[in-house]
């Protein structure tokens, strides 16, 4: 393993054990993700019965929340931990070492990567006690949980990004509404083509959360749907790109000061 | 109470009132709680409304009214919650111990806690009221809507009381999710998106012993002008205040013995 590889690694398993040792981080992770979804999918049963409306299940309809919302409350901690690193210190004294600030970076994303496959497994085996039917069976579980990692990493990389600018824990979390906005903001409630208001349709297509949340749906609600899929995917590495570049740019800015 | 004493509750009362609400409005950060309520209505009347045209949904008033009670409701009882956090900051910057030193009459300080969140309930809900009307509420009930208005006014006290209770017993922010959580949940544990007829499986049963759901169900009614559970929702309101109420003046003097 070369230097770097060790590096990463180091903080990565360093990342992981700091969110497991955290039981509050760990219970708003999965508990309040699941809470938001059983609640939705009770509280909106109603309205599988619009004509129109995709599929006769409303519980595997809104099964794609609580998957981008625990990506978000990855995202949340994955960048206050970070923040935290900087107000306390340790980010200086790591750069005082020949460890490379990039592989905190890094190292931080693996936490999220660690968190996210949590919470897909976890989500998964509750959403099947529930009766949630994945159409696209065993492999798209499998497609599934990738894909939420991907929306985990791109939204860990838009905390890191924000962690790196501000240096503040509390400003990474006064960022949580904004995230929360934009979920809602989206197709997570109700399909576009059903969404009465024009203004809030065109909020939710231009919304790419709207498309992440399609991607996982068509999974659960179709089975294999290529274009959903595409323009997930897409619109999840795209956010992942841009994140990671901002991230970067945000990283060379404090250590040179 | 003597009437001197009686002096000293309301003096105590006001300059605490007068110093939160100062605060308040003072701290553009005051904004943000008041945030939260606008998106989730924005969110839930604008990305919902054909949820309205389900075959059973029989609110008058039409979607967006039928949403904005419940924002409405939603506001200022986090109003009340976020009251809660900043007692809880006031304990832990050793204002509060200040505070009850100088009050000759301390229970007047949570009465000027509970004014102070009126205030500020009054504020969101105005945010609120403005933001429906503009994207398109229809408002049906005339002199009806008094009684929206003091079911609002009883929802916001309650949670407050509940909020200082909460917040004088442990006096840290760390009580910030114990006074949030149980207040989210009966509000999210209600019938938030459609009637309760059409609620399905264990919410539906949840949201039909929560006593919110009568005080809701009673705020549209007013808001839609058929009044309808008043009597139920105006005496579940008034009896959450009398018992948080207690639970606050027991708190206050729990915080009295504690020295703090």
């Amino acid at each position: 393993m070369g230097v770097f590889s060790t590096q990463v690694a180091a903080l990565a398993a360093r990342s992981v054990l700091k969110t497991a040792r955290q039981p509050a981080v760990m219970v708003s992770a999965l508990l309040f993700p699941m809470l938001f979804f059983a609640i939705n999918a009770n509280g909106l049963d109603a309205a599988s019965r619009i004509p129109g409306f995709p599929t006769d299940s409303y519980l595997d309809f809104a099964f794609a929340f609580p998957l981008v919302q625990a990506s978000l409350f990855g995202a949340i901690t994955a960048g206050s931990d970070l923040a935290r690193d900087i107000e306390s210190g340790f980010f200086d004294r790591l750069s005082l070492t020949p460890m490379r600030p990039v592989a905190l970076l890094l190292g931080m994303l693996f936490g999220v990567i660690a968190l996210g496959l949590l919470q897909g497994v976890v989500f998964l085996i509750v959403g099947f006690l529930f009766g949630v039917d994945v159409k696209s069976g065993l492999a798209g579980m499998v497609v599934l949980v990738g894909l939420t990692i991907l929306v985990a990493l791109g939204f860990g990389a838009i905390g890191a990004t924000l962690a790196l600018r501000t240096g503040s824990v509390e400003a990474v979390e006064s960022a949580f509404p904004l995230f929360f906005v934009a979920i809602f903001l989206s197709s997570i409630n109700l399909p576009r083509d059903l969404i009465e208001a024009d203004w809030f349709r065109f909020i939710a297509t231009v919304n790419p959360i709207s498309y992440l949340v399609e991607g996982i749906r068509s999974l659960v609600i179709t089975g294999w749907d290529a274009q959903a899929l595409a323009l997930g995917f897409g619109c999840a590495l795209g956010i992942l790109t841009l994140a990671l570049a901002a991230a970067g740019t945000s990283l060379r800015t404090r250590i040179a000061r | 109470m003597t009437a001197g004493t009686y002096g000293g509750f309301f003096a105590v009362a006001g300059a605490v009132a007068w110093r939160q609400t100062y605060k308040y409005f003072r701290n553009p950060a005051f904004l943000a709680p008041a945030l939260f309520p606008l998106f989730f209505f924005v969110a839930f009347a604008g990305g919902l409304t054909r949820v309205g045209s389900v075959p059973g949904f029989d609110y008058a008033a039409g979607y967006t009214a039928f949403q904005f009670v419940w924002a409405l409701l939603q506001a200022v009882s986090m109003g009340g919650a976020f009251t809660g956090f900043s007692i809880a900051g006031d304990f832990e910057n050793g204002f509060s111990r200040r505070l009850m030193l100088a009050a000759s009459n301390r229970r007047g300080i949570v009465l000027g806690y509970v004014l102070a969140s009126i205030a500020r309930a009054v504020f969101t809900a105005t945010l609120v009221t403005v933001l429906a009307l503009v994207i398109g509420m229809r408002i049906s009930g005339g002199y009806d809507l008094f009684g929206l208005i003091g079911l609002v006014l009883l929802a916001n006290v309650a949670a407050t009381l509940f909020g200082a209770g909460v917040a004088m017993l442990m006096r840290t922010q760390q009580a910030g999710p114990v006074i949030r959580t149980p207040i989210f949940l009966v509000l999210f544990l209600a019938p938030v998106f459609v009637p309760l007829s059409l609620l399905n499986g264990w919410l539906q049963t949840v949201a039909s012993i929560n006593p919110f759901t009568t005080m809701l169900d009673a705020a549209r009614g007013f808001l839609a002008g058929q009044p309808e559970n008043v009597l139920p929702a105006f005496g579940i309101g008034l009896a959450l205040v009398v018992v948080f109420a207690g639970w606050a003046l027991y708190a206050l003097r729990r915080a009295e013995k504690a020295g703090s």
